[in-house]
Protein backbone atom coordinates (compact mmCIF):
# COMPACT_ATOMS: atom_id res chain seq x y z
CA UNK A 1 0.00 0.00 0.00
CA UNK A 2 2.53 2.60 0.86
CA UNK A 3 4.48 1.47 -2.30
CA UNK A 4 1.69 2.29 -4.38
CA UNK A 5 1.49 5.94 -3.04
CA UNK A 6 5.07 6.04 -3.84
CA UNK A 7 4.44 5.15 -7.23
CA UNK A 8 1.66 7.86 -7.51
CA UNK A 9 3.96 10.54 -5.88
CA UNK A 10 6.51 9.80 -8.07
CA UNK A 11 4.01 9.84 -11.51
CA UNK A 12 2.80 13.31 -9.99
CA UNK A 13 6.38 14.64 -10.07
CA UNK A 14 7.02 13.23 -13.59
CA UNK A 15 4.01 15.32 -14.27
CA UNK A 16 5.18 18.18 -13.14
CA UNK A 17 8.47 17.47 -15.08
CA UNK A 18 6.44 17.35 -17.81
CA UNK A 19 4.73 20.80 -17.23
CA UNK A 20 7.88 22.62 -16.43
CA UNK A 21 9.42 21.29 -20.08
CA UNK A 22 6.33 22.96 -21.57
CA UNK A 23 7.74 26.05 -20.10
CA UNK A 24 11.12 25.39 -21.52
CA UNK A 25 9.94 24.93 -24.57
CA UNK A 26 7.93 27.87 -25.10
CA UNK A 27 8.99 30.51 -22.85
CA UNK A 28 9.93 33.44 -24.70
CA UNK A 29 12.90 34.90 -23.19
CA UNK A 30 16.29 33.43 -21.98
CA UNK A 31 15.28 34.72 -18.52
CA UNK A 32 11.83 31.83 -18.57
CA UNK A 33 14.40 29.00 -19.68
CA UNK A 34 16.46 29.65 -16.97
CA UNK A 35 13.53 29.87 -14.47
CA UNK A 36 12.18 26.45 -15.95
CA UNK A 37 15.52 24.95 -16.03
CA UNK A 38 15.72 25.80 -12.18
CA UNK A 39 12.32 24.16 -11.27
CA UNK A 40 13.01 20.73 -13.45
CA UNK A 41 16.23 20.57 -11.71
CA UNK A 42 15.03 20.74 -8.22
CA UNK A 43 12.04 18.39 -9.16
CA UNK A 44 14.58 16.01 -10.88
CA UNK A 45 16.78 15.97 -7.54
CA UNK A 46 13.59 14.47 -5.70
CA UNK A 47 12.40 12.31 -8.63
CA UNK A 48 16.27 10.69 -8.66
CA UNK A 49 15.75 10.09 -4.99
CA UNK A 50 12.77 8.12 -6.15
CA UNK A 51 13.88 6.32 -8.47
CA UNK A 52 16.52 5.21 -6.46
CA UNK A 53 14.36 4.13 -3.43
CA UNK A 54 12.54 1.79 -5.89
CA UNK A 55 15.88 0.42 -7.14
CA UNK A 56 16.89 0.08 -3.66
CA UNK A 57 20.26 1.54 -4.76
CA UNK A 58 22.27 4.02 -2.19
CA UNK A 59 24.61 5.55 -4.56
CA UNK A 60 21.82 7.75 -6.50
CA UNK A 61 21.52 9.81 -3.14
CA UNK A 62 24.86 10.58 -3.95
CA UNK A 63 24.03 11.44 -8.06
CA UNK A 64 21.24 13.23 -6.44
CA UNK A 65 23.60 15.49 -4.44
CA UNK A 66 26.03 16.04 -6.90
CA UNK A 67 23.22 16.94 -9.74
CA UNK A 68 21.79 19.74 -7.19
CA UNK A 69 25.34 21.19 -6.83
CA UNK A 70 25.98 20.84 -10.85
CA UNK A 71 22.78 22.57 -11.30
CA UNK A 72 23.63 25.59 -8.48
CA UNK A 73 26.51 26.28 -10.26
CA UNK A 74 25.01 26.22 -14.08
CA UNK A 75 21.84 28.74 -12.82
CA UNK A 76 24.40 31.17 -11.36
CA UNK A 77 26.75 30.75 -14.21
CA UNK A 78 23.68 31.92 -16.33
CA UNK A 79 22.69 34.53 -14.30
CA UNK A 80 26.23 36.09 -14.36
CA UNK A 81 26.19 35.90 -18.26
CA UNK A 82 22.80 37.78 -18.62
CA UNK A 83 24.43 40.22 -16.37
CA UNK A 84 27.07 40.14 -18.67
CA UNK A 85 29.65 39.87 -15.99
CA UNK A 86 31.02 36.74 -17.80
CA UNK B 1 40.97 31.90 21.24
CA UNK B 2 37.31 32.77 19.64
CA UNK B 3 38.87 31.82 16.58
CA UNK B 4 40.55 28.21 17.86
CA UNK B 5 37.15 27.63 19.05
CA UNK B 6 35.15 28.61 15.34
CA UNK B 7 37.69 26.17 13.77
CA UNK B 8 37.14 22.99 16.62
CA UNK B 9 33.34 23.87 15.97
CA UNK B 10 33.47 23.87 11.92
CA UNK B 11 35.45 20.65 12.05
CA UNK B 12 32.78 18.94 14.07
CA UNK B 13 30.15 19.95 12.37
CA UNK B 14 32.04 18.74 9.04
CA UNK B 15 33.02 15.44 10.18
CA UNK B 16 29.57 14.95 11.88
CA UNK B 17 28.02 15.50 8.06
CA UNK B 18 30.56 13.21 6.46
CA UNK B 19 29.52 10.68 8.64
CA UNK B 20 25.96 11.18 8.30
CA UNK B 21 26.34 11.18 4.92
CA UNK B 22 28.32 8.01 4.52
CA UNK B 23 27.02 5.75 7.37
CA UNK B 24 30.58 5.19 8.59
CA UNK B 25 31.65 3.89 11.85
CA UNK B 26 35.23 3.26 11.61
CA UNK B 27 37.27 5.22 14.32
CA UNK B 28 40.72 5.93 12.21
CA UNK B 29 38.33 6.73 9.31
CA UNK B 30 36.63 9.60 11.37
CA UNK B 31 40.19 10.81 12.51
CA UNK B 32 41.70 11.05 9.05
CA UNK B 33 38.59 13.13 8.43
CA UNK B 34 38.58 15.28 11.74
CA UNK B 35 41.95 16.18 10.41
CA UNK B 36 41.45 17.09 7.08
CA UNK B 37 37.93 18.91 8.09
CA UNK B 38 40.64 21.03 10.57
CA UNK B 39 42.53 22.10 8.20
CA UNK B 40 39.72 23.52 5.54
CA UNK B 41 38.27 25.17 8.15
CA UNK B 42 41.69 26.74 9.84
CA UNK B 43 41.85 27.52 5.87
CA UNK B 44 38.03 29.38 5.28
CA UNK B 45 37.80 31.11 8.71
CA UNK B 46 39.56 34.05 7.70
CA UNK B 47 37.01 36.54 9.14
CA UNK B 48 38.49 39.22 11.40
CA UNK B 49 35.31 40.01 13.47
CA UNK B 50 33.40 36.65 14.62
CA UNK B 51 30.31 37.35 16.52
CA UNK B 52 30.02 35.69 19.92
CA UNK B 53 28.62 32.56 20.92
CA UNK B 54 26.45 33.87 23.62
CA UNK B 55 23.23 31.82 25.13
CA UNK B 56 20.40 34.22 23.82
CA UNK B 57 21.80 34.18 20.63
CA UNK B 58 21.42 30.59 20.35
CA UNK B 59 18.38 30.48 21.52
CA UNK B 60 16.89 33.03 19.31
CA UNK B 61 18.64 30.87 16.23
CA UNK B 62 16.67 28.00 17.19
CA UNK B 63 13.59 29.67 17.46
CA UNK B 64 13.82 30.71 14.18
CA UNK B 65 14.05 27.45 12.71
CA UNK B 66 10.52 26.63 13.18
CA UNK B 67 8.83 30.49 12.53
CA UNK B 68 10.33 30.24 8.66
CA UNK B 69 9.33 27.10 8.74
CA UNK B 70 6.01 28.50 9.35
CA UNK B 71 6.28 30.82 7.16
CA UNK B 72 7.27 28.82 4.68
CA UNK B 73 4.18 26.55 5.02
CA UNK B 74 2.10 30.33 4.38
CA UNK B 75 4.01 30.86 1.24
CA UNK B 76 3.31 27.91 -0.87
CA UNK B 77 -0.48 27.22 0.39
CA UNK B 78 -0.52 30.89 -0.78
CA UNK B 79 1.07 30.43 -4.15
CA UNK B 80 -1.01 26.84 -4.80
CA UNK B 81 -4.21 29.40 -3.68
CA UNK B 82 -3.04 31.77 -7.00
CA UNK B 83 -1.75 29.22 -9.30
CA UNK B 84 -5.26 26.80 -9.24
CA UNK B 85 -7.22 29.78 -10.06
CA UNK B 86 -8.46 30.35 -13.69
CA UNK B 87 -7.52 33.71 -13.85
CA UNK B 88 -4.49 34.32 -11.53
CA UNK B 89 -5.18 37.04 -9.03
CA UNK B 90 -1.77 38.71 -8.73
CA UNK B 91 -1.00 42.94 -8.08
CA UNK B 92 2.54 42.72 -8.52
CA UNK B 93 5.68 45.55 -8.43
CA UNK B 94 9.12 46.01 -6.78
CA UNK B 95 8.83 48.00 -3.85
CA UNK B 96 12.04 49.35 -1.33
CA UNK B 97 12.38 48.31 1.99
CA UNK B 98 15.24 49.29 4.45
CA UNK B 99 16.96 46.89 7.21
CA UNK B 100 18.53 47.76 10.17
CA UNK B 101 21.37 44.94 9.73
CA UNK B 102 25.03 45.42 9.36
CA UNK B 103 26.62 42.42 9.12
CA UNK B 104 26.59 41.16 5.23
CA UNK B 105 25.74 37.37 7.06
CA UNK B 106 22.79 39.40 8.18
CA UNK B 107 21.28 40.73 5.45
CA UNK B 108 21.72 37.39 3.06
CA UNK B 109 20.22 35.32 6.24
CA UNK B 110 17.58 37.92 5.23
CA UNK B 111 17.39 38.01 1.44
CA UNK B 112 17.26 34.08 1.74
CA UNK B 113 14.46 34.73 4.14
CA UNK B 114 12.07 37.26 2.15
CA UNK B 115 12.77 35.25 -0.60
CA UNK B 116 11.28 32.24 1.15
CA UNK B 117 8.26 33.31 2.27
CA UNK B 118 4.55 34.65 1.09
CA UNK B 119 4.89 36.32 -2.12
CA UNK B 120 8.02 38.00 -2.00
CA UNK B 121 11.05 37.50 -4.00
CA UNK B 122 14.45 39.27 -2.73
CA UNK B 123 15.64 41.41 -6.83
CA UNK B 124 18.64 43.64 -5.69
CA UNK B 125 20.75 44.67 -2.51
CA UNK B 126 22.33 48.15 -2.49
CA UNK B 127 23.27 49.30 0.77
CA UNK B 128 21.01 48.93 3.92
CA UNK B 129 17.81 49.23 1.10
CA UNK B 130 16.82 45.88 -0.19
CA UNK B 131 14.61 45.72 -3.38
CA UNK B 132 11.83 43.07 -3.22
CA UNK B 133 9.60 41.85 -5.85
CA UNK B 134 5.88 41.73 -3.84
CA UNK B 135 3.38 39.50 -5.98
CA UNK B 136 0.40 41.86 -4.40
CA UNK B 137 1.41 45.01 -3.28
CA UNK B 138 -0.59 46.60 -0.39
CA UNK B 139 2.03 49.33 0.56
CA UNK B 140 3.81 51.21 -2.30
CA UNK B 141 5.76 53.48 0.23
CA UNK B 142 8.73 52.51 1.91
CA UNK B 143 7.83 52.67 5.36
CA UNK B 144 4.76 50.22 5.08
CA UNK B 145 6.54 47.64 3.17
CA UNK B 146 9.49 47.36 5.28
CA UNK B 147 6.68 47.34 8.18
CA UNK B 148 4.96 44.69 6.17
CA UNK B 149 7.99 42.60 5.00
CA UNK B 150 11.19 42.67 6.87
CA UNK B 151 10.00 43.66 10.65
CA UNK B 152 9.13 39.95 11.60
CA UNK B 153 12.49 38.72 10.21
CA UNK B 154 14.59 41.38 11.55
CA UNK B 155 13.23 40.66 15.76
CA UNK B 156 15.16 37.80 15.41
CA UNK B 157 18.15 38.54 13.14
CA UNK B 158 18.70 41.63 15.32
CA UNK B 159 19.36 39.30 18.01
CA UNK B 160 21.31 36.65 16.18
CA UNK B 161 23.63 38.58 13.82
CA UNK B 162 22.99 41.80 15.87
CA UNK C 1 6.45 -0.11 10.85
CA UNK C 2 4.15 -0.36 8.61
CA UNK C 3 2.34 3.22 9.71
CA UNK C 4 5.72 4.55 9.77
CA UNK C 5 6.07 3.76 6.21
CA UNK C 6 2.76 5.21 5.22
CA UNK C 7 2.84 8.19 7.11
CA UNK C 8 6.34 8.96 4.97
CA UNK C 9 4.60 7.67 1.77
CA UNK C 10 2.10 10.30 2.48
CA UNK C 11 4.22 13.20 3.10
CA UNK C 12 5.96 12.14 0.09
CA UNK C 13 2.89 12.65 -1.77
CA UNK C 14 1.93 16.11 -0.44
CA UNK C 15 5.56 16.98 -1.44
CA UNK C 16 4.75 16.16 -5.05
CA UNK C 17 1.57 17.54 -5.19
CA UNK C 18 3.65 20.85 -4.37
CA UNK C 19 6.27 20.01 -6.86
CA UNK C 20 3.58 19.77 -9.67
CA UNK C 21 1.84 23.08 -7.96
CA UNK C 22 5.16 24.81 -8.61
CA UNK C 23 5.72 23.69 -12.35
CA UNK C 24 1.91 24.77 -13.22
CA UNK C 25 2.81 27.81 -11.41
CA UNK C 26 6.19 28.34 -13.79
CA UNK C 27 3.98 27.20 -17.07
CA UNK C 28 0.96 29.95 -15.79
CA UNK C 29 2.26 33.18 -14.12
CA UNK C 30 2.33 36.14 -16.73
CA UNK C 31 5.87 37.20 -16.55
CA UNK C 32 9.11 36.20 -15.43
CA UNK C 33 9.51 37.39 -11.86
CA UNK C 34 6.01 35.95 -10.78
CA UNK C 35 6.79 32.43 -12.56
CA UNK C 36 10.16 32.84 -10.53
CA UNK C 37 7.83 33.36 -7.13
CA UNK C 38 6.01 30.32 -8.14
CA UNK C 39 9.10 28.46 -9.22
CA UNK C 40 11.42 29.04 -5.68
CA UNK C 41 8.78 28.74 -3.26
CA UNK C 42 6.46 25.47 -4.04
CA UNK C 43 9.81 23.49 -5.26
CA UNK C 44 11.36 24.70 -2.21
CA UNK C 45 8.87 22.95 -0.15
CA UNK C 46 7.83 20.17 -2.38
CA UNK C 47 11.55 18.61 -2.41
CA UNK C 48 11.69 19.59 1.48
CA UNK C 49 8.33 17.09 1.88
CA UNK C 50 9.14 14.14 -0.45
CA UNK C 51 12.62 13.93 0.57
CA UNK C 52 11.72 14.35 4.21
CA UNK C 53 8.80 11.32 3.26
CA UNK C 54 11.32 9.24 1.45
CA UNK C 55 13.71 9.84 4.72
CA UNK C 56 10.69 8.40 6.91
CA UNK C 57 9.83 5.38 4.62
CA UNK C 58 13.15 3.98 4.40
CA UNK C 59 14.80 4.75 8.18
CA UNK C 60 18.69 4.13 6.94
CA UNK C 61 18.17 7.04 4.28
CA UNK C 62 17.29 9.80 6.68
CA UNK C 63 20.62 11.87 7.08
CA UNK C 64 21.40 12.22 3.76
CA UNK C 65 18.06 13.18 3.04
CA UNK C 66 18.14 15.77 5.87
CA UNK C 67 21.42 16.66 4.48
CA UNK C 68 19.93 17.54 0.97
CA UNK C 69 17.13 19.07 2.28
CA UNK C 70 19.64 21.32 4.10
CA UNK C 71 21.38 21.70 0.78
CA UNK C 72 17.90 22.35 -1.22
CA UNK C 73 16.96 25.57 1.41
CA UNK C 74 20.29 27.34 1.04
CA UNK C 75 20.71 27.31 -2.41
CA UNK C 76 17.34 27.71 -4.18
CA UNK C 77 16.42 31.24 -2.75
CA UNK C 78 20.28 32.10 -3.75
CA UNK C 79 20.08 31.00 -7.49
CA UNK C 80 16.57 32.27 -8.15
CA UNK C 81 17.75 35.47 -6.84
CA UNK C 82 20.75 35.75 -9.11
CA UNK C 83 18.08 35.43 -11.54
CA UNK C 84 15.95 37.37 -10.62
CA UNK C 85 18.78 40.71 -10.78
CA UNK C 86 20.19 39.30 -13.80
CA UNK C 87 16.98 39.41 -15.57
CA UNK C 88 15.92 42.55 -14.30
CA UNK C 89 19.49 43.95 -15.00
CA UNK C 90 19.16 42.74 -18.39
CA UNK C 91 15.88 44.91 -18.52
CA UNK C 92 13.50 41.71 -19.37
CA UNK C 93 9.89 43.50 -18.95
CA UNK C 94 7.48 42.72 -16.10
CA UNK C 95 3.96 42.31 -17.09
CA UNK C 96 1.33 45.14 -17.80
CA UNK C 97 -0.32 44.42 -14.47
CA UNK C 98 2.96 45.38 -12.34
CA UNK C 99 1.89 48.86 -9.69
CA UNK C 100 5.20 49.76 -9.20
CA UNK C 101 9.29 49.33 -10.01
CA UNK C 102 11.26 51.21 -7.76
CA UNK C 103 14.45 49.51 -9.05
CA UNK C 104 13.74 50.73 -12.72
CA UNK C 105 13.65 54.24 -10.96
CA UNK C 106 16.85 53.70 -9.27
CA UNK C 107 18.99 52.60 -12.82
CA UNK C 108 17.27 55.95 -14.25
CA UNK C 109 18.58 57.87 -11.05
CA UNK C 110 22.32 56.35 -11.71
CA UNK C 111 22.15 56.87 -15.47
CA UNK C 112 21.09 60.67 -14.99
CA UNK C 113 24.13 60.66 -12.40
CA UNK C 114 26.48 59.35 -14.73
CA UNK C 115 25.68 61.83 -17.79
CA UNK C 116 25.70 64.63 -15.74
CA UNK C 117 29.20 64.22 -14.72
CA UNK C 118 29.88 63.78 -18.35
CA UNK C 119 28.62 67.24 -18.58
CA UNK C 120 30.73 69.30 -15.93
CA UNK C 121 34.13 66.87 -18.11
Amino acid sequence: MAETIMYIAASIAMIGVFTAMMRFIKGPTVADRAVALDCLTVISISLIVLVGLFAKRMIYIDVAMIYGILSFIGVVAIARYLEGGL
Amino acid sequence: MQRVLFIILLALMLTGLYAAWTHTTVEGNILILFIAALVISALFTTRKRFIPLEPKRIAYAIAYIPYMFYAIIRANFDVARRVVQPTIPINPGIVEVRTKLKSSIGKTVLANSITLTPGTLSVDIRGNRLFIHWIDVRDVEEKGATEDIVRGFERFLEVIFG
Amino acid sequence: MGAVKMIGAIISLMGSIFLFLGALGVLRMPDTYNRMQAGTKATTMGSILTLLGIGIYHLPWLPQSLILIMFITATNPLSSHALARASHFSGIPLTEKTVVDRLREEYEKDEAAVSKEGENE
